[in-house]
Formats: structure tokens, sequence, C-alpha cells
């Protein structure tokens, strides 16, 4: 999944074009890729929602933790 | 004078909310820079942000729209929107874990008990902070810049400095990383409803609809290149993807990670973090593009959003816009100053034996003193010197520090790298910066002119190197490309020539967390206590 969102940055069919004005105003470029910012959004809930790393939750200060010098 | 008034205000209020912050303060450092590490999750989204957004992303988003059109939100905007809360949810969640296992306060100081080597954690520090103090400085360039311009020059470019110094140094010097995030909820809220309060003031006030300009925008096809990536090649666009992977290197951003109260707290910030820089970036990058027809002939196009204001709209809205934009500066250089100084005190003071001789009070006196000595050197630094020189620097910076980042995920993820790897990784990146500093001085004299294709700096070798407007190229790639891919296959290379940490530190780090424990056997666990007894009377040698 986030393999394929990251290809989808590369919008090159949007390279040379600037119509339809998205909304009337909107390069249809940046209207895509503002758009991609809402994609990038969903994904993040979907990675949250279904490979959270939940085992963290549950960690604990070692021992002795504290200022960490070697 | 008004705008000067309301941002005087808002100043007041920062130095304000950083001596409340004292107030509740403890005098131990892990409260000075981690407030106890007891930040939650709505701050934490606040403040994280606010580490990230700079005077780049009001002022320098929209000069860069005004020269190069809307293909900087794709660019920047969008790619960080997509890397960096992929970054926070693998490596920063993982820095958490390690920060509230182990006690860890710094990058460093996990880098070098990770690899068993004081050396190299040095090597890293030393790289670290000559990437973030160009940062830092160009921060406070950002603020002088901003008063004078808001006033019309009636608050000198010196004075605007030393304001936004001072401000930022009471905050940090008094409240310690809990002044500064409860700052950062105000100035993240301020800068976050800029660009929708900005966009709605000047289209009320524009004569004529956005939709007319863009239209105008697009039927010239000298400017159409604005509302289009013509100009912009494939190549130079994937590179910047690259480039984000710096956010989680930066030593402040990895701070306000060990500072989390809780590992949830980074849920909320993943999920939002993409619309909040829409939230900013994309406003500003329209309203950057529409200056070219409302603001023409701007010889310093960073001020095009400024202009636009003092044009459209009421004076002291403009002063409530004008306190956004110093919020974004002082947003990250509160944390920058910060970071420097929780550095300086962690992995050079303590660790060099004054937290022994010195006791907690006494480190966290150093970090107070360490804090005005730097803003002081900044300051004097920021008026002496081109802002040229710094924004070069920057530059490099998230090149460099997005090259470090092979650095921290074979750290916190593979088990087999070595400090020698790290050694190798770091090394590259700054023979790399040195070099890209290098190739761009010799070819300042032949960068080409907007609309013509990039020259060849050593005809000789072809296309290999190759000059644009702003940049170096290799192939036509960003320098981040070679440096990134070689510090990661350095780090994988000499790994796996070189000799491992013991089995006790990869226990250490590896069966802490469940995901990725490996059931421990009676005779491992004998070769881990000889091993943690050699690893004693070895400690610190490289």
């Amino acid at each position: 999944m986030v393999v394929a969102v990251y290809v989808l940055h590369q919008d090159f069919w949007n390279w040379k074009k600037a119509e339809p004005l998205v909304f009337g105003f909107l390069p249809v470029g940046l209207a895509y890729q503002a758009g991609y910012s809402i994609l990038a959004a969903v994904m993040m809930a979907v990675l949250v929602k279904f490979d959270w790393p939940a085992h963290l939750e549950t960690i604990e200060p070692e021992e002795h933790s504290g200022d960490k010098e070697t | 004078m008004i705008p000067v008034v309301v941002v005087c205000v808002y100043l007041a209020i920062i130095a304000v909310i950083g001596s409340v912050a004292f107030r509740k303060g403890k005098q131990n450092t892990e409260d000075f820079f981690l407030a106890n590490r007891t930040i939650g999750a709505m701050v934490f989204f606040l403040s994280i942000f606010a580490t990230n957004m700079t005077a780049f992303a009001i002022l320098g988003s929209s000069g860069q729209a005004y020269r190069q059109g809307i293909g900087i939100y794709g660019l920047m905007a969008s790619s960080s929107g997509f890397v960096i809360p992929l970054t926070i949810f693998f490596i920063g969640t993982r820095l958490w874990a390690i920060g509230k296992r182990f006690g860890h306060q710094t990058q460093v100081s996990f880098f070098r008990d990770r690899w068993e080597c004081s050396s190299i954690g040095t090597a890293i520090f030393a790289l670290s902070v000559a990437m973030l103090v160009p940062y830092m400085i160009i921060s406070i360039m950002g603020g002088g810049r901003v008063l004078s311009d808001i006033s019309g020059g009636r608050v000198a470019y010196w004075l605007g400095c030393a304001v936004v110094a001072l401000v930022v140094t009471m905050n940090v010097f008094f409240g310690g990383m809990r002044g500064t995030v409860w700052v950062n909820i105000f100035q993240t809220i301020m800068f976050l409803l800029f660009g929708a309060v900005a966009v709605a003031v000047i289209s009320h006030a524009l004569p004529g609809g956005f939709g007319e300009y863009i239209s105008k925008i697009a039927a010239n096809p000298k400017t159409r290149y604005l509302v289009t990536r013509d100009r912009m090649p494939e190549r130079y666009f994937w590179s910047y993807t690259l480039i984000p992977l710096s956010s989680i290197m930066f030593p402040h951003m990895a701070i306000m990670c060990f500072a989390a109260r809780k590992v949830t707290a980074f849920k909320r910030t993943v999920i939002l973090y993409p619309i909040a820089i829409m939230a900013i970036w994309l406003p500003c990058i329209f309203l950057g593009v529409l200056g070219t027809q409302t603001v023409t002939g701007l010889k310093n196009p960073d001020g095009v959003l400024l202009h636009m204001l003092n044009q459209y709209a009421p004076v002291w809205l403009a002063g409530i816009l004008g306190a956004g934009i110093i919020s974004a500066v002082m947003g990250s250089d509160t944390h920058q100053v910060l970071a420097v100084s929780t550095m300086f005190t962690k992995d050079i003071f303590a660790f060099y034996g004054g937290k022994d001789k010195y006791g907690e009070k006494g480190s966290v006196y150093f970090a107070r003193a360490f804090i005005l000595v730097v803003t002081a050197v900044a300051y004097v630094v920021a008026l002496v010197t081109p802002e040229s020189i710094f924004e070069l620097a920057v530059r490099f910076a998230f090149s460099g520090f997005a090259a470090m980042s092979p650095v921290m995920i074979a750290a916190l993820f593979w088990k087999r790298s070595t400090k020698w790897g790290a050694l190798a990784s770091t090394l590259w990146v700054a023979g790399w910066l040195a070099l890209t500093w290098y190739l761009q001085r010799l070819s300042d004299p032949m960068i080409p002119k907007p609309g013509q294709p990039p020259v060849q700096i050593f005809p000789q070798l072809g296309d290999l190197f190759q000059r644009t407007i702003a940049n170096v190229t290799i192939h036509g790639f960003l320098p981040v490309v070679p440096m990134v891919f070689g510090s990661a296959l350095l780090m994988i290379i000499v790994s796996l020539l070189t000799r491992p940490p013991s089995q006790a530190t990869i226990d250490k780090y590896f069966s802490f967390d469940p995901a990725n424990s490996q059931p421990r056997t009676e005779a491992s666990g004998l070769e881990s206590r000889g091993v943690r007894a050699q690893q004693q009377s070895a400690t610190g040698s490289l």
C-alpha cells in the first residue's frame, strides 16, 4: 500500500496540464497533489488501525535507567 | 505601526508563557529537556508540527511559487506529508520506546550505547551540530526580516533579529521543553489558521475572482509554466522525495519523540500531519502564484505574501497574520536552541564528567548558560554574515540529515549493524557535503537563465555534474540521491565486514521489544554475562 501511494506522487500525466481548473480556480496539478495529501492521511490512518506497534505500549523503564552515558 | 504593535503583544504573550512554565518546572535535566516525558497527544502533535515548520513554510513557499509555480507544492509539501508521518510512525515510535526503556535523551546517547563506542557518537554529534546551527541562525534572520517588512522598515533588521532572539531565549531559558511546547500550541494554531484567513481576506478584496487570474496565467505562454510543471524536470521532482527523510534525523525532532508521555500520542500526529501541511502550504503556494499578477516585478519574492497583505488586508489583520508568520519562525527556532543545548549538556558536558562533578542542578545551570551563549553568538553571526550562505547551508543540512537516516534505521532495526558501518556512512555524508559545497561555489558564475537548460560543470564529464538555477545535480538528480543510497550501501557493506557489538548489547536492544525478541537459552545467557564483563572493560574504546 505504501509503495503504491508513493508511486502515485509522480503524476507525470499532469505535468504539462493546467486545465481543468478544479473548483474553477485550482490548476489540476495542484488539486491532484492536494488530494494526494489527503490520501497520505488516509494511508496513515490505515497503518495506525492495522499495523500499530501495540507491543510498545507496555514498555517500562529498565531498572537503573536514567541519564544514559557510555 | 499597528501590525508591529500586534506582533509585539504576541511576543509578550510568548514570554509570559515561558515564565509560567519556569514556575512549574523541576531542577533536573529530564524535566528541563524533556518535560519529564509527560507531553500528551494533542500537545505532542502541535509541538512536533511547530518543530518542523519554519519561515520557509509561509515566506519561502510563496516566494518559490512566485518563481517556479505550483510544482513547489508537490515537490516539497505533499512529499513531506507522505514521508514525514511514515518516519514518525516507524522510527519515532521506536525512538520513544528506547528513550522510555533505557533513559536516552539524545540520538547520540543512543548511538554510543547501541554500538558500544563513544568516538563515533562524538563524530555524529559534530556533524549534527554543524548542520543544525545554520538552520538556527536563518530562523533569527527570518524573524528580523518579517518585523522589518511589516513595519515598513521602521523596525530595523538588527532590532527585529534581537527581539526574536531575545523572546526565544527567554522562553527556552526559563521554560525548557515545557515552555517550548506550551508556546507551540499557541503558535501552531496561529499559523495553521494563517493560510485560510489570508486566502479568505485576499479573495474578498481582490478585483475579479481567483479563476480569472489563474486562467490569465495559463493562457499566456510566457507564464503558463507557473500553473504546470513544464520547467520542473521529473528526476528533480522525484529526488526531492528523499529530502523529508531528514526530518526525523534533525536532533530537535528526535528529542521531541523522546518527550511524549505515551506512544499512543504518535497516532493522532501521523494522521493529522499531512492535513496540517496542506492547510499551510496550499494557500501560501496558491497566493504566491497569484502574486505574479498582483505584485509584479518583486526583487525579493519571499516578501510576496507580506506585500499582498499590506495591499488587501485591514491593518490590524495584517498584524495578526504577521504574528502567524513569526510563529512559524519561532516555533522551530525554539526547538533548535533547546536541542543544541540538550546535545551539548548531555553529549559533551555530562558525558565527559560534568554531571558527576556538578550534579543535576549544575547540569541545568550549564544548559541555561549555554542557551544564552549560543543565542548571543547566533545573533551576532546573523547580523554580519550574508543570508545566502545560510540558505545554502540549510539546503545542505536537509540533504545531510536525510543521508544519515540509514544510520538510524540500522541502529533500530538491524542487529548486524556496527560502529564502523555508522562511521563509514557519517564520513560519506560529510564528504559529499563538502563536495556539493565546492561544486556549488565553482558553478555560481555559470548559472543558466530562467527557461534555459542546465549547464555542464565539467564538460569532459558530460552530464555527470550539472548546474541548474538553484542546484548542482548528478545526472539530473539532486545530491541527496547518491548521498542517501551511498550511506545505506556503506552501512550494510562495512557492517558485514566488521565485528558486531556484543551479544549483551544486541539482546538489550532487541529483546526488550517483544516483536524482535529471540528466546534466550541458558548458553546465550552465560555468554551474555561473560561478554558483559568484557564489555565493561572495553567501553569507550574505538
